[in-house]
C-alpha cells in the first residue's frame, strides 16, 4: 500500500486542466497556412503528396485527405505552406475541410461544427459511443483510447466509449473499411438505436486516406449513412476529437 | 550451392538465387532446418506463367541469411507440405496457397489466413471460416468479435470450452486487411512512405526504418551517423511506448487501476517525446529514405534527457510496485504457458519469444544501424507465462530508457541528415529486417529490369505470435484470456496487411 501511495504522489496531477484552452506542442502539424503570393506553381507539393489532398494554383488543401506528413512543406522552395499547431480542425460537412489561403483558422473553427438543437437536447450531457475500427493503422485507435486516459479525461464532459453498441449513441468510424470489415461495420451501426451519430475519426475514415485507392477497400457506407462530424488527423489529436465532438454538443 | 548466402541489409542478384524443384527446395529446407536454421520469408511472386516461391531461412549464430526458390509451372498446383516436418512453416505455407492456389499437400491446418483481396480463390468467404469444432454434451462455445467491448481492432476470436475451461481457441483474422502489398508494388517504391507508416502505427518507426534501410541498401545510399543515431532513438521510444501500454493494459486486465494509470501516463511522455522531435506522437514523418526528416538540436537533447530520466525513475517506482504486488503476481504467474520447446517450434518472434526462453532479437543477432556501433544484449525468461511476458517488458523498457539516456548523451554529431536518393539495382533483392516493439519485421523486395519494385513483401512479428496465443490459452479459464492476450499484445493490423 505504502508502495502505492508513493507512486500517486510521483505521478502528481497528470489531467490537462482546460481542455477547450489547451494548445498542442509547436512541432505538432496542425490546420495549414497557405499562401497563394509566394507560391512559384513549381508543383512540387503536390508530386510529393502521397494522398493528393493538395492543388496548386490556387493553393487547396483537403483536411479529410491530407495526412499531416509535411512533405508538401518540406518540398516547397518559396515556404508557401505551413503547418500551424492549431489543432481544431473537426467539422460538420465534407466541403468545410477543403482549405485555401483564405481560410481563417479560428473563423473556421467557429463555423465549422454545427450544433445542432436536437443533438444538444438529446446527447449535450451524456454522449456514449462505440468504436468501430475497419482498416485503419491503430494510430487513431490508440489516440481514441489515449480521450479517456488521465491526461485528457474526456469522461468529465459525460463523453464515454461504451462496450456495446445498444448502450450508445453513436459510433466513431476509424480506418478506411476495409472490404473485410464492411459488413461488421454497418450491422453495429444498425444496432445503435435512433437517434444515432456517426463521426468520422481521421484521414482513413473521412476520404480512405492512404488506402484510397486500394481495392481491399469498401466505401460504399458513406453512401448510405451520413456523417455528422468529421474529425481530421493522422492520427486525430485526442484534443481535436474532444474539441470537435464538445462543439458538436453545443458546449 | 542450393542456397544463396547473404545477410540483413544486403542486396543479391536474382540470378544468383538458385531455382529448384518443389521436392528439392522441401528437402533442402528440412535439412537446413535440422542444422538450426528458421523461415523469415516465404512468398511466391508471379511469373508470365507459374508462379517462383522464395524461402529466406535465418542462421541467426551466423548472422546470415540463405535464399533460395523453386518454380511452379503453371499445371503445378500442389506440393508436399513442408509444416508436416517442420511446423515453423505452417503459417507461412498457408499465406501462400491463399495467394496462388498452390497447396501444401498433407499441410495440418490448411485455413484463410487473412481473406486477402487477391487470394487465388475468391469463391473463400470470410462468412464461412472454417472453424474447428469441439463436440460433446458439457462443449460450448464463446464468440467474440470483430467488433471488441474496447476500442481496439477487430479480430474474431472462438473459444471452445467445456465449463470455464478452455479447450481450444480458434483465432479468425483478416478484418483489418488494406491489400497492402499490391500497393508497395504498384507506382514508384520511394513514394511509400506514409504508406508503409501506415501498416501498424504502433510500430511506424519500425517498419519505415525497414523500408528506408531496404531502398538505401538497394541504391547504395550512406546514411550519416546522426541519422542513424537519430532513428535508433525513435525506435526505442517506440519500443518503450509500446511496453508501457501493453503493461497499463494487463494492471487494468487484473484490476490495479493504480498500474493501469501510471504505466499509461508515463507511455504519454514518451509519445510526447516523440512529438518533441518530429511533431508525431507516432513518430510519423520522423524516417524517411537516405535518412530523418528532423534533427535533435542541444535544447531539445537536452530537454529529452530530463523526461526520459524522470520517466526512467518512474517507470521502476511503479514497476517494483505492480511486481511485488500479490494480487498482481497470482494471477500473471503460471498463467497462459508458452514453453520453451513449443515457442522454438511454432517460430516465435520477439519479447514474447524471448520471455519463453528463446533467445532471439534481431538488434542483437542481425544488428542494423546503430546496433552494429553500439550493441543491445538479449535479455531472456523461462517460464514463458503472462508474468514472464509482463516482467519482460518492465525489463526491457527499462534497459531501453538506459540505452536512450546513454544515446543521447553522445549523439554523434553532423548535420548531413537526408542523403539523395539513388536508382535501385536492377534485377535484385534485398532484404531488410528490424526488431520493432513486438519482434523481427521483414521486408523483402525483389526488382525487375529496370530497378523498379516488382514485389514487396512484409511480415510483422504478429503473423509468427498469434498462434502462440491459440496455445497459451488452452487448459485455462476463459476469464483468464484478457490477460493472456494482453500479454502478448499483438497487432491485427499487421497480420492483416
Ligand atoms: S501534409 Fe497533407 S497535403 Fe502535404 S504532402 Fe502530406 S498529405 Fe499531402
Ligand atoms: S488516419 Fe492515419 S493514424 Fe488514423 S488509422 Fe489512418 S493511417 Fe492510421
Amino acid at each position: 500500500m505504502f508502495d502505492s501511495i508513493k507512486v500517486r504522489i510521483k505521478q502528481g496531477k497528470q489531467y490537462i486542466p482546460d481542455v477547450k484552452r489547451a494548445e498542442v506542442n509547436p512541432k505538432f502539424r496542425g490546420f495549414p497556412l497557405l499562401n497563394n503570393k509566394t507560391c512559384t506553381r513549381c508543383d512540387d507539393c503536390t508530386c510529393v503528396c502521397p494522398t493528393g489532398a493538395i492543388t496548386a494554383h490556387p493553393l487547396k488543401i483537403d483536411l479529410g485527405k491530407c495526412t499531416f506528413c509535411g512533405d508538401c512543406q518540406r518540398a516547397c522552395k518559396s515556404q508557401s505552406i505551413e503547418f500551424t499547431n492549431f489543432h481544431k480542425m473537426a467539422a460538420s460537412r465534407r466541403e468545410t475541410l477543403i482549405v485555401d489561403h483564405n481560410t481563417d483558422r479560428h473563423l473556421y473553427t467557429l463555423d465549422a461544427v454545427k450544433a445542432n438543437h436536437e443533438i444538444k437536447r438529446l446527447f449535450g450531457r451524456s454522449l456514449k459511443l462505440r468504436s468501430v475500427s475497419a482498416g485503419g493503422c491503430n494510430g487513431c485507435e490508440l489516440e481514441l483510447n489515449a480521450c479517456s486516459n488521465v491526461n485528457f479525461d474526456m469522461t468529465r464532459f459525460g463523453i464515454e466509449m461504451v462496450a456495446s453498441p445498444r448502450h450508445a449513441d453513436g459510433i466513431v468510424i476509424t480506418g478506411p473499411v476495409s472490404e473485410n470489415m464492411a459488413y461488421a461495420l454497418e450491422d453495429t451501426l444498425l444496432a445503435v438505436p435512433n437517434p444515432r451519430l456517426v463521426i468520422a475519426m481521421g484521414t482513413c475514415a473521412i476520404s480512405g486516406g492512404v488506402f484510397q485507392d486500394s481495392a481491399a477497400v469498401n466505401r460504399n457506407f458513406f453512401d448510405k449513412y451520413k456523417v455528422d462530424l468529421y474529425i481530421p488527423g493522422c492520427p486525430v489529436h485526442p484534443l481535436t476529437f474532444i474539441n470537435g465532438v464538445l462543439r458538436l454538443l453545443g458546449r | 550451392m542450393s542456397w544463396a548466402v547473404t545477410s540483413n541489409n544486403q542486396t543479391i542478384d536474382l540470378a544468383a538465387i538458385p531455382v529448384e524443384t518443389a521436392a528439392g527446395l522441401r528437402a533442402e529446407i528440412i535439412e537446413q532446418c535440422g542444422r538450426g536454421a528458421r523461415p523469415v520469408a516465404f512468398f511466391g511472386q508471379k511469373l508470365s506463367s507459374g508462379v517462383r516461391l522464395f524461402v529466406i531461412l535465418a542462421d541467426d549464430p551466423r548472422s546470415e541469411l540463405v535464399a533460395s526458390s523453386a518454380i511452379f509451372a503453371e499445371s503445378e498446383k500442389s506440393y508436399p507440405s513442408i509444416s508436416s516436418e517442420i511446423p515453423a512453416f505452417h503459417l507461412f505455407e498457408r499465406e501462400f496457397f491463399e495467394e496462388t492456389g498452390i497447396k501444401p499437400e498433407g499441410h495440418p491446418w490448411l485455413k484463410p489466413v487473412r481473406f486477402s483481396h487477391n487470394r487465388a480463390d475468391q469463391s473463400v468467404r470470410m462468412a464461412d471460416y472454417p472453424f474447428f469444432k469441439v463436440e460433446g454434451e458439457s462443449i460450448h462455445e464463446v464468440a467474440v468479435g470483430p467488433v471488441h467491448a474496447g476500442v481496439i481492432e477487430p479480430g474474431h476470436f472462438r473459444f471452445m470450452c467445456s465449463g470455464e475451461k478452455v479447450h481450444h481457441l480458434e483465432i479468425h483474422l483478416g478484418y483489418q486487411h488494406r491489400g497492402i502489398e499490391p500497393m508497395m508494388a504498384d507506382g514508384s517504391i520511394w513514394k511509400k512512405s506514409k504508406l508503409v507508416e501506415s501498416i501498424t502505427g504502433d510500430s511506424a518507426i519500425a517498419n519505415s526504418l525497414a523500408y528506408s534501410s531496404l531502398l538505401e541498401t538497394a541504391a547504395g545510399i550512406e546514411v550519416s551517423a546522426r541519422a542513424t543515431a537519430i532513428r535508433t532513438l525513435a525506435l526505442e521510444l517506440e519500443r518503450v511506448a509500446l511496453h508501457m501500454s501493453s503493461l497499463s493494459g494487463l494492471c487494468a486486465d487484473v484490476g490495479d487501476l493504480t498500474g493501469n494509470t501510471f504505466f499509461g501516463a508515463t507511455r504519454t511522455y514518451v509519445i510526447n517525446s516523440l512529438l518533441d522531435i518530429c511533431g508525431s506522437r507516432f513518430g510519423y514523418s520522423l524516417i524517411r529514405p537516405g535518412g530523418v526528416n528532423f534533427d535533435i538540436d542541444a535544447a531539445l537533447s537536452a530537454k529529452l534527457l530530463k523526461t526520459l530520466e524522470m520517466v526512467r525513475d518512474r517507470v521502476f517506482i511503479i514497476g517494483e510496485r505492480t511486481f511485488n504486488m500479490p494480487g498482481v503476481l497470482s494471477r500473471f504467474q503460471h498463467t497462459g504457458i508458452v514453453d520453451f520447446k513449443t515457442a522454438e517450434k511454432i517460430n516465435m518472434v520477439g519479447i514474447t519469444a524471448r520471455a519463453s526462453g528463446l533467445k532471439r532479437d534481431i538488434r542483437a543477432d542481425h544488428p542494423f544501424g546503430f546496433y552494429r556501433l553500439y550493441p543491445a544484449y538479449k535479455l531472456t525468461l523461462d517460464s514463458g507465462d503472462v508474468f514472464a511476458r509482463a516482467y519482460m517488458r518492465y525489463l526491457e523498457a527499462t534497459r531501453s530508457l538506459g540505452y536512450l539516456i546513454d544515446l543521447l548523451s553522445g549523439l554523434p554529431p553532423g548535420t548531413q541528415l537526408l542523403a539523395e536518393r539513388g536508382s535501385l539495382k536492377p534485377d535484385s533483392m534485398t532484404v531488410s529486417m528490424v526488431e520493432g516493439p513486438r519482434g523481427e519485421l521483414v521486408h523483402v523486395m525483389l526488382t525487375g529490369a529496370n530497378g523498379e519494385a516488382v514485389r514487396y513483401k512484409l511480415k510483422d512479428p504478429s503473423f509468427n505470435n498469434w498462434f502462440a496465443l491459440a496455445l497459451a490459452v488452452r487448459g485455462e479459464g476463459v476469464s483468464d484470456f484478457p490477460i493472456c492476450n494482453k500479454s502478448f499484445d499483438l497487432s491485427y493490423c499487421g497480420y492483416d496487411l
